[in-house]
């Protein structure tokens, strides 16, 4: 049982918003009898969903074409879209379920499979105490994010990987590594459960109602993730989201092995165009990411959105800047490189820290992963076709150790709110990195050990790899009997 | 019979097929093509990987003209493509066997 002392001495830590966009509790709602849903909340919820939605189709899918063969256009933005429509299937028959609701500390239960017992009127927990959105909105705001996440994988074996595998790995990825992930992180009571209990433990008088009162507020606090708990804190899922999938597309990159011909052959982008046009969608579109996770529409959710817009562009000038030292040329695909960079590591940090925050965390998240795509990589000699591991892990590694010195409010954050205390909590640099680092471990161990399980799996099935042959004529003939260019 | 083979910078073309109308010439095919020479290619970069372009896009012309015309014809290619910068290309002449217009059945000075 997590006692509430424990608590108190991690200051904020574990009560404080572990993890943004996971705050749901059914339970609370109902106890507070049929809330009034605020329509600007709920609209701003489902338009966030869809610009989410907007990112992987066709935002990542035509950043990533662009950056393939031509021959291989349309296999990664069929297997982009693939993503997206089995993750939205599987994510109301039973992955909702598994991340959202209680159950161990590592994965909820089947309680809400198929979406049982959810309907209009059905409530979903914000971040403010009394202040709930209809957990329908919820579910599609969560679904876009479990749509993303496997389909940004997909660039570190792009234009060898078997579409069969494709279709067997993403189904299998978000069962065991994804919906695990997101209720570890994610997954609380909720601030109106908190609240409650807390205020009772307060009104108690004598030792007998105090002791109930305790065990009552433990339980509730107990009713949350690993990682939750733990005291982590990131808002819109850098752990969930992009250290997870820059560390299973790294392992995959690994062992489905290198592209034929890879260093001996030229295998330039086809269309930094499309790449331009899918990144500046994905910018675009992480808006709702971001400010997205702040589930209301509130002053909290425009300072997210402010630092998704600075950190993002002081990133694209880091890696332009660093590359026009380094290599003699500033490129378009270096910009707009890293422009992602930027969004993946103000993820975790956009509503707990400020823009001036923002602006030096995305700076050096553009420099550090301009060093990992082309130095760290080079010597390393992997081949993570899109750069995956170098964006998405290392930015979101950058973003997560970054939010916890940069939420300090004497650095201009926000601190972190203490749902006990009703108060924002005391702040402790060397407590709160510990905790974002045992966050950062804990998400690569996950995602490591899993994905390299599931790999092996799906080659034993189906096998990975198409054959150099057809690696040669290209999967776009091979795997989907149609080509992207007709000149 | 002669054709005339020239490999010209892409945007000179213009001004080559222009210099050649003046000339009285009816008629050409052209080709994007490839290729180098001491002009060499150039490096691309694309995040960490560099890779070295060997191959420079470049405009091949083919005029086929009679035996009288060839050498003006050269020497037109010559100052039209010139910008006196390496990579400016080449000219070929050939000896040509026969011409034939498939509409007419026409052949040899005839058919040019």
């Amino acid at each position: 049982m997590f006692r509430l002392k424990n608590l108190a001495g991690l200051g904020a830590l574990a009560l404080g918003m572990t993890a943004s966009v996971g705050a749901f509790a059914q339970e609370a709602a109902e106890a507070a009898a049929a809330p009034v849903f605020n329509n600007g909340d709920t609209t701003w919820m489902m338009v966030s969903s869809l610009l989410v939605l907007m990112m992987s189709i066709p935002g990542l899918a035509l950043f990533y074409g662009g950056m393939v063969r031509s021959k291989n256009m349309l296999s990664v933005l069929m297997q982009v879209f693939y993503t997206v429509c089995i993750a939205g299937v599987i994510w109301v028959v039973y992955g909702y379920s598994l991340a959202f609701t209680g159950g161990s500390d590592f994965i909820g239960g089947f309680s809400k499979a198929f979406l049982s017992g959810v309907d209009t009127t059905s409530a979903g927990a914000t971040f403010t105490v009394g202040v709930a959105i209809p957990e329908l909105v919820f579910i599609c705001f969560q679904m876009t994010f479990a749509m993303i996440t496997p389909a940004l994988i997909l660039g570190a074996f792009a234009e060898r990987i078997k579409f069969s595998a494709v279709v067997l790995f993403i189904p299998l990825w978000l069962t065991f590594i994804y919906f695990p992930m997101a209720h570890m992180v994610w997954y609380w009571a909720g601030p109106d459960l908190v609240d409650a209990a807390a205020k009772t433990l307060a009104a108690a008088t004598d030792d007998a109602t105090k002791a109930t009162a305790q065990a009552a507020l433990d339980e509730v606090l107990a009713d949350a993730g690993f990682l939750f708990k733990m005291g982590a804190i990131d808002f819109a899922g850098g752990t969930v989201v992009h250290i997870n999938a820059g560390i299973a597309g790294l392992v995959g990159a690994l062992i489905i092995g290198k592209r034929t011909g890879f260093g001996k052959e030229p295998m330039s982008p086809h269309s930094l165009t499309m790449t331009m046009i899918g990144g500046s969608l994905l910018w675009v579109g992480w808006f709702g990411f971001n400010a997205g996770s702040n589930l209301e529409a509130t002053g909290l959710a425009a300072m997210a959105m402010l630092n998704t817009f600075v950190a993002t562009a002081a990133a694209a000038l880091g890696w332009m800047i660093i590359e026009w030292l380094a290599k003699g040329k500033p490129s378009l695909l270096g910009i707009v490189s890293g422009a992602i960079a930027g969004l993946v590591a103000v993820t975790p940090a956009c509503g707990f820290i400020g823009p001036m925050g923002a602006i030096v965390l995305g700076f050096i998240a553009g420099i550090i992963c301009f060093i990992f795509c082309s130095a760290v990589k080079n010597a390393l000699g992997y081949d993570d076709s899109l750069d995956v591991f170098g964006v998405h892990a290392i930015g979101g590694i950058l973003g997560a150790i970054g939010t916890g010195i940069l939420v300090n409010p004497d650095l201009g954050g926000g601190g972190v709110y203490d749902y006990v205390a009703g108060e924002v909590g005391a702040y402790d640099l060397s407590t709160q990195v510990m905790s974002q680092v045992k966050a950062v471990v804990v998400t690569i161990l996950w995602s490591g050990i899993g994905s390299a399980i599931l790999y092996k799996v799906v080659d034993i099935l189906v096998g990975l790899r198409v054959t150099p042959e057809a690696e040669r004529e290209g999967l776009d003939v091979v795997s989907h009997g149609e080509r992207a260019y007709h000149m | 019979m002669k054709l005339v083979m020239a490999i010209i910078k892409p945007f000179m073309l213009d001004p080559v097929r222009e210099a050649l109308t003046e000339l009285g010439i009816q008629g050409m095919t052209v080709t994007e093509v490839k290729g180098f020479g001491r002009q060499k290619g150039h490096t691309e970069i694309y995040r960490g990987a560099e890779y070295a372009i060997d191959f420079l896009p470049k405009t091949k012309l083919e005029v086929a003209v009679s035996d009288e015309l060839a050498e003006r014809v050269v020497e037109t290619i010559q100052k039209a493509a010139h910008t006196d910068k390496i990579g400016d290309g080449k000219i070929f002449v050939i000896d040509l066997l026969q011409a034939v217009r498939i509409r007419t059945g026409e052949t040899n000075a005839d058919a040019l």
